[in-house]
């Protein structure tokens, strides 16, 4: 089914008929996905709805809470702040591409150490967007880390915990690059 | 959302076309705050032009003038951290980090920076007046909740503040923004390119219809010496300024050869008054003269109730930015900006 647009709601006739949906080829954790999506499909909701990867979360869906971050080639985003359509040709990397239940990722591992959550609904985009601190690189002490990890919270406070997680794995990273 | 058709532009002459013969049609970069406007039916574009494929718009390079030429697609974070904008513009570079997420800054470019419009509540409030929103409807801020609101420069049809971090410290530096329109290139000084509400809150800027955002250029003087940007806010990260001030200081022993103030949520544009900064010039660096030139800037500030309070905090501010910018005695690592609201 595609998403209809709020303003078709209710049958109002003058309005013009919505674009029909087109072809969106997006790489999602190295594999390429084909779907037909309307423009106005976010990415989050492209992920959820039409690609059955559900580990991305929709929470505010403003931009403000963090839980839909995912990884655009690298790079940590708000997934419900971007279309569909604008990440063609972009490698998306979701918690599903990070780990798995049988090899999980360092971060995903000292989560569970660390305890980092509770009801586990924003987990995955701290994870996210703690691999996207890693591969910035630009956060060492507890301090940065909890500057850096600002765009994401978590209603239960397991922030102890999260920040206990991310830097164990923070400075194991800067051990090797020594 | 309403529904919307999506192109993504191949060349900026073709992109400027396209948005000069349809009103309906926005251009879309980082998509940060347009998309949440038209999921909040603030901003209702039939058509979006994506650029993100304009990737010409997107480096950052040495510009003929001895500064550097800010790629309008280029991202807030790939700007805070370019290795020439950290070592000649760190006052940019903390400004940068001071404002929205990582996440956010990894999204949004140095062009759409410029385009985001105001954090107002009513203004994304679609059951109350607003004259931003829909012109002759009324301001719900100037008899209501305004403590997030201007102290400077507005009307009585607006009193929105105009919320970018970024664009203070581009005041301070006196960027100039190159556009592309259907008439060819231009360039818009940075003090020309934000206006004040008046009689037209609706339009947020200069630019002429169709016309895009190419870049943003920096002057050869980056003030890399004496420089700070001090941001006030409700919590210590992802909060918009409530007062915040950017300075640039060139000092000479303790006298002051130039000095540059820029302040951000206190008006509908980053407010600099050039006569005031003009007393400083030849001035010693003493907090006697900085409280004075603080006064001076904040003279015809107005309260609307809920806001009074930061017209003493931004001559508090200004104060101790200068201080802050003439000792430089806070932190210059990359994260500095952690330890300037203690």
């Amino acid at each position: 089914m595609i998403q209809q647009p709020t303003n078709t709601a209710g049958g109002a006739t003058s309005l013009p008929a919505p674009p029909s949906a087109g072809s969106v080829t997006l790489t999602i954790n190295g594999v390429q996905r084909h779907m037909q999506l309307a423009p106005w499909t976010t990415l989050l909701d492209a992920l959820r709805e039409y690609a059955d990867l559900t580990g991305t979360k929709k929470g505010c869906d403003h931009g403000q809470c963090g839980s839909c971050t995912v990884l655009v080639n690298g790079k940590r985003i708000n997934s419900c702040l971007t279309l569909a359509v604008m990440q063609e040709g972009n490698e998306i990397t979701t918690i599903e591409g990070l780990g798995q239940p049988e090899s999980l990722s360092p971060l995903q591992q000292a989560f569970i150490d660390h305890d980092a959550f509770q009801c586990g609904y924003c987990t995955p985009g701290q994870i996210c967007s703690a691999q996207g601190l890693l591969n910035e690189g630009r956060a060492h002490t507890e301090d940065e880390i909890r500057e850096l990890m600002s765009g994401n919270i978590c209603r239960c406070g397991a922030y102890v915990g999260i920040l206990a997680a991310v830097k164990e794995v923070v400075d194991k990273q800067s051990e090797i690059v020594k | 959302m309403n529904s919307f058709t999506y192109t993504s532009a191949t060349a900026v002459d073709a992109a400027v076309r396209e948005k000069s013969t349809n009103s309906k049609a926005a251009f879309v970069a980082g998509g940060t705050n347009l998309l949440d406007l038209m999921k909040e039916n603030v901003e209702r574009p039939t058509r979006l032009i994506g650029l993100n494929k304009l990737s010409d718009l997107a480096t950052i390079e040495n510009n003929p003038e001895g500064g550097l030429r800010l790629g309008a697609l280029a991202t807030n974070a790939d700007t805070a951290w370019h290795p020439e904008v950290e070592k000649r513009y760190p006052l940019l570079s903390q400004t940068i980090l001071a404002g929205a997420s990582p996440q956010l800054r990894n999204m949004a470019t140095n062009g759409g920076n410029l385009m985001q419009r105001t954090r107002c509540y009513y203004f994304y409030d679609l059951a109350t007046p607003c004259n931003k929103r829909e012109p002759g409807s009324g301001c719900s801020a100037l008899n209501g909740f305004n403590r997030i609101h201007a102290i400077l420069g507005a009307s009585e049809h607006c009193i929105a503040t105009y919320p970018s971090d970024m664009a203070v410290a581009l005041a301070a530096l006196e960027a100039t923004v190159r556009v592309s329109g259907p008439q060819g290139e231009r360039t818009i000084a940075f003090a020309d390119f934000h206006r004040l509400p008046g009689d037209h809150p609706e339009i947020d800027n200069t630019l002429e219809t169709g016309e895009l955002i190419t870049a943003l250029d920096l002057p050869a003087q980056g003030f890399e010496k004496n420089f700070t940007y001090l941001k006030l806010r409700d919590r210590t990260s992802y909060a918009f300024a409530v007062v915040s001030v950017a300075v640039g200081l060139e000092l000479e022993g303790n006298v002051i050869k130039e000095a540059r103030i820029a302040l951000g949520g206190v008006a509908h544009k980053p407010w600099r008054v050039v006569a005031v900064e003009e007393t400083l010039r030849g001035a010693t660096a003493t907090e006697d003269n900085f409280r004075e030139a603080a006064t001076a800037l904040l003279r015809d500030a107005q309260g609307y109730g809920s806001n009074n309070f930061k017209i003493e905090l931004a001559k508090r501010a200004v104060v101790r930015a200068l201080k802050q910018a003439t000792e430089m005695n806070q932190p210059l690592d990359a994260n500095a900006f952690l330890n300037s609201n203690p």
